[in-house]
């Protein structure tokens, strides 16, 4: 018989942002959102910017996680995701992505040869990420 | 008489001073609690990493024995050591950073065979060090008290970069540990290479996993060890900054403490020469007055 939860543990470099027993999680893996259930087989995988969510077991609640790269380790019985930058979606500052987001917006278009692209675009992806998200969580 | 005068003016100025260094105590408490908090919040990412790493780093070892997967898991002959010194920004904190200081310059004459390079962390280190004729390679001047990933990234992007290139080939870490309030622990750690604790892996060890791999392992590490090197840093970092504030609040009581035994002590001889010039003026009344009567018969 299966499991049916597992132990998640949720750690940024500043704080430990979640620690507690899910029955089920998704993550942002590089290749594409990864589901997690319960007595997964033991994975490694890069996290990029997008959303880990997450159905604690106690409270039937789902919560929502804001993360910008990182990796998580998937064991049967427990499931570390070490994020370099992770927020919970209530905690996200929508006015500081939406100036985040023009931002980024206004350099791409200024075409200046000098930008580096890459993180411009980065930059742009972990607005948008975070506006999403935030405006998902108030409604 | 002028002299009770200046006892009190004594006192008065080192009971000034006492209030401040009562305040600088407060103030470095509070900013010990919070200094604290952030070393225990940092802890559990550190220690996770540090599993992955070793776990990851085995297997990866296994299946190409012999090849080197990442720059920064080279081993070479420690011929060129850069050395990462975290001091305070700011003095009125005892000895803690002479004793760094002292530290670093025995290690630096123990390897002065060796090629060496610093890097600067803190005011103090930067002040005694900078003048020296070893190569620099950074220095972080005010940094510490608002210590984050982002200062220990810019720390650890040069570093790293160096290791990379094989421009040195060990780099140590010196700072001060916070163990308790009253006790900061001087620490020499080897940063780079990366030691592997893979050689006495116990059966039991989450390292005989097979994982399933989303990406291969050097591209895992790839991104790993550097975030690796930072995580380091950025532990030593947040350790130096709460055992600075530890030094500061030990330093403050000792300075009020002292302060309090100074007043003390001028007040019992400020009262001395008080009651001797009165007892003296007395005598000379009395005197005056026998010397009156004695005229008067």
């Amino acid at each position: 018989m299966l499991p049916e939860k597992f132990f998640l543990e949720i750690v940024t470099p500043s704080q430990l942002l979640y620690s507690g027993n899910v029955t089920e999680a998704t993550v942002p893996g590089l290749a594409g959102y990864m589901g997690i259930l319960p007595g997964h087989a033991p994975l490694i995988s890069e996290l990029t910017i997008g959303e880990i969510s997450f159905v604690e077991q106690a409270s039937r609640r789902k919560h929502h996680m804001f993360c910008a790269w990182g990796f998580c380790e998937v064991l049967p019985e427990q499931v570390s995701v070490l994020a370099q930058i992770a927020e919970r979606a209530e905690d996200i500052d929508l006015s500081r992505a939406e100036s985040a987001k023009a931002r980024a917006e206004q350099r791409l278009n200024a075409k200046d040869p000098d930008t580096d692209f890459k993180r411009v675009q980065l930059a742009l992806a972990r607005a948008l990420h975070r506006i999403q998200l935030a405006k998902k969580s108030n409604r | 008489m002028a002299n009770i005068q200046e006892y009190r003016r004594r006192i008065r100025s080192v009971k000034n001073t006492q209030q401040i260094t009562r305040a600088m105590k407060f103030v470095a408490a509070a900013k010990l609690r919070r200094a604290q908090d952030r070393v225990l919040a940092a802890r559990p990412f550190a220690r996770r990493m540090q599993v992955v790493l070793n776990s990851m780093a085995a297997r990866a070892q296994t299946r190409h024995a012999g090849k080197i997967l990442h720059p920064l898991l080279a081993q070479r002959a420690m011929e060129r050591i850069c050395l990462i010194l975290i001091t305070g920004d700011k003095g009125l904190c005892g000895a803690f950073n002479t004793n760094l200081v002292a530290a670093t310059k025995s290690f630096l004459l123990e390897h002065s065979e060796r090629g060496l390079s610093l890097i600067l962390v803190g005011k103090k280190g930067w002040d005694a060090l900078r003048k020296s004729h070893y190569r620099i390679r950074g220095d972080y001047v005010n940094r510490l008290a608002k210590a984050s990933y982002e200062l220990a990234q810019e720390i650890a992007g040069p570093v790293i970069e160096a290791y990379s290139k094989g421009e040195v080939d060990a780099v140590y870490v010196i700072y001060n540990e916070c163990k308790s309030v009253l006790q900061q622990r001087r620490q020499t750690e080897l940063l780079l290479p990366i030691r592997q604790a893979t050689t006495t892996t116990a059966p039991s060890d989450p390292v005989l996993i097979d994982y399933i791999y989303e990406q291969t392992p050097e591209r895992i590490l790839a991104d790993l060890l550097p975030k690796y090197v930072e995580t380091q840093i950025l532990r030593a970092l947040l350790e130096s900054a709460a055992a600075f504030y530890a030094a500061s609040m030990t330093a403050m009581d000792a300075a009020t403490n002292n302060a309090a035994d100074m007043i003390s002590s001028l007040t019992l001889t400020m009262n001395k020469i008080r009651q001797a010039s009165i007892t003296k003026e007395i005598i000379e009344i009395v005197s005056g007055a026998t010397a009156l009567e004695g005229s008067g018969k």
